[in-house]
C-alpha cells in the first residue's frame, strides 16, 4: 500500500457555512502592541500592513481594538481606521472607545465594517439600538468581558472597564439583552482563560450560545489549532478571536485553519 | 458614471471604496432620479429592513432604476439590494419591491433537517451551481467562499446565477441581461467578492 494522497484533503470544500477565525489587533497611539506579561508593552507594527498581512493569510475577519485611552488618541484612530480599510476586503470590526451613535458613525465613515462596544453599551443599553438602528443590526458587536462565579458557568458576571468592575449581571442575562436590543454579533472574552493559551472557556461559550440565536465570537485562550476546533464543536462558537497566537509575526492562518478542518470543522480554505 | 444609490440602509463606504479600487474612476453616491437615468451603471447596495427600500419609491427611484434597466443600464443589487429585484420580502410585506424576478424573499425556517438553525446567516460560505452563462460570475469556480450577513433569502429559480446552501438552497447571485444581483458582500468577500466586483464593472 503506498501513501494515501493528500491531494483531497488540500482541496476539501465544505459546501457549508464555515467557522470564523479573527485576528485581532490591539492598536495603541496608531501602533499594534501586545503586552508581555502585563509588565512590558512592545511595538509589533503598522495596523494597515499587519491587518493586509492576517486577510492575506487566511484571516476571516480582522478586529481592530483601540486601547488608546486619551481623546487624542481618537483622532488618531480615525486615521489609522482609514489607513487599515484602504485596500481591506475582508470584514473590519473597530472597538474601543465608543460611546455614542456620533462615534460610531464616526468609524464606520473610516471604512469600518462592524463596531464592537463593551462598557458604554452596559451603561446605556439605548446604544445598542441606536447604532443599529442607522447602520445594521449586522454592523454592530455587544463585546462581554466575562468571569465565571463561584457556581461556575451559571453564575458568569459581566465586567467592564477593562475588567476592572464587576457589574453583578448575569453573562447569559446581558447576552440574551444584548440580542433583544438589536445586536448583531456577540464577542463573548472570557478573563478566566484570557492569555493563558490552554484553551478557550467552552463551558461558558456554549451557554451563551445557546441563549441567543445571534453568531457568538468566542475569545480568550487560544493556543492551539486543537483548541480552536474545540470551541467551535463543543462551545458552539460561530467564529473564535485570537490575539497572541498571531504574535510574534505569524499572519498565516492557513495552516492553523487547515488543521482545524481536518478535526471536521468546515473552514473557508483555498480550493 | 457608476451610480451608487444611497437610501439610507446602512454604510456605503465599503462598497464605493471597493468598486474604486477595482478601476472604477468616476463614482457617485447619489439619492437623484436624473443621475441614475444618465448612468453608466448603477448599484444598490442596503443592510438592515426591507422597510427601507420604500424610500426608492417615494424619491422616484424605482421608477428612474425601471427606466435605466429598461434602457440597458447594468444594474448590480447587493444583499437587500438584490432581494428588492424580486415581487418584496416578507420582512416589510407593505412594501414592493422591483419585481423584475419572480418570487418572494423570504426567512430562514428556524429548523430545517430536523435541526435548529440559527440566523442571520453571518460568515463566509461557498457559491455552487454556477450558472454557466453567467457574465457576473465568470472565472469564479464553484465552492468559492464568499461573506453574507442576512436572515431573509430570495428563493432559488431559472434566474438564479448560484446558489449557497444554508437551511436549504437559496439565490448567492441572480442575473438575468444587464440586472444582477448578489446576497453577498462583494467588497468584503476578499478576492472572489473583487472578481464580481471587475465582471460587472467590464459589462
Amino acid at each position: 500500500m503506498g501513501q494515501v494522497p493528500r491531494l483531497r484533503e488540500k482541496c476539501r470544500c465544505h459546501r457549508l457555512l464555515t467557522k470564523r477565525v479573527i485576528a485581532c489587533l490591539d492598536v495603541r497611539g496608531g501602533r499594534v502592541v501586545k503586552g508581555i506579561q502585563f509588565v512590558g508593552i512592545i511595538d509589533a507594527g503598522d495596523p494597515a500592513e499587519l491587518a493586509h498581512r492576517h486577510a492575506r493569510g487566511g484571516a476571516d475577519e480582522i478586529v481592530l481594538l483601540d486601547i488608546t485611552a486619551t481623546h487624542e488618541g481618537r483622532g488618531m484612530l480615525l486615521d489609522t481606521v482609514k489607513r487599515t480599510a484602504e485596500a481591506l476586503f475582508v470584514p473590519f470590526t473597530v472597538g474601543g472607545g465608543i460611546r455614542s451613535a456620533d462615534d460610531a458613525a464616526a468609524v464606520f465613515d473610516a471604512g469600518a465594517d462592524k463596531v464592537s462596544i463593551n462598557s458604554s453599551a452596559i451603561a446605556r443599553p439605548k446604544l445598542i439600538g441606536e447604532i443599529g438602528g442607522s447602520f445594521g443590526a449586522q454592523a454592530v458587536i455587544v463585546a462581554i468581558d466575562a468571569r465565571r462565579g463561584p457556581a461556575g458557568v451559571a453564575d458568569a458576571e459581566v465586567y467592564v472597564s477593562g475588567g476592572r468592575k464587576a457589574t453583578g449581571i448575569r453573562v447569559v442575562d446581558w447576552a440574551r439583552e444584548a440580542e433583544q436590543r438589536g445586536a448583531g454579533e456577540i464577542l463573548l472574552t472570557s478573563m478566566d482563560t484570557d492569555g493563558m493559551r490552554h484553551g478557550f472557556d467552552c463551558e461558558l461559550t456554549r451557554a451563551v450560545s445557546e441563549a441567543v440565536q445571534i453568531p457568538v465570537i468566542a475569545s480568550g485562550g487560544a493556543g492551539s489549532a486543537a483548541d480552536f476546533a474545540e470551541v467551535f464543536t463543543a462551545g458552539k462558537a460561530d467564529a473564535a478571536l485570537a490575539a497572541s497566537i498571531f504574535h510574534f509575526g505569524v499572519t498565516d492562518s492557513r495552516a492553523l485553519k487547515a488543521e482545524v478542518a481536518r478535526s471536521g470543522v468546515p473552514m473557508r480554505l483555498p480550493c | 458614471m457608476i451610480a451608487v444609490i444611497d437610501y439610507k440602509a446602512g454604510n456605503l463606504t465599503s462598497v464605493v471604496k471597493a468598486l474604486r479600487f477595482q478601476g472604477a474612476v468616476d463614482v457617485g453616491v447619489t439619492q437623484s432620479p436624473d443621475e441614475v437615468l444618465r448612468a453608466d451603471k448603477v448599484v444598490l447596495p442596503g443592510v438592515g429592513h426591507f422597510r427601507a427600500t420604500q424610500l426608492l419609491e417615494d424619491l422616484g427611484l424605482t421608477q428612474a432604476t425601471r427606466e435605466a434597466v429598461a434602457a440597458g443600464t447594468p444594474l448590480l443589487g447587493i444583499c437587500v439590494g438584490l432581494q428588492w429585484l424580486y415581487a418584496g420580502s416578507t420582512e416589510a410585506p407593505e412594501v414592493p419591491g422591483l419585481g423584475h424576478f419572480t418570487g418572494e424573499c423570504e426567512h430562514f425556517p428556524p429548523i430545517y433537517d430536523g435541526q435548529d438553525l440559527k440566523s442571520p446567516h453571518v460568515g463566509w460560505n461557498s457559491l455552487e451551481q454556477i450558472r454557466g452563462d453567467s457574465r457576473l460570475l465568470r472565472g469564479v469556480a464553484p465552492g468559492s467562499f464568499v461573506y453574507y450577513t442576512h436572515s431573509w433569502r430570495a428563493p432559488v429559480s431559472p434566474d438564479t446565477a448560484a446558489v449557497t446552501l444554508y437551511g436549504g438552497a437559496f439565490t448567492g447571485a441572480v442575473e438575468r441581461g444587464n440586472v444582477m444581483g448578489v446576497q453577498f458582500h462583494p467588497e468584503k468577500s476578499a478576492e472572489t467578492g473583487r472578481q464580481v466586483l471587475k465582471n460587472f464593472l467590464d459589462f
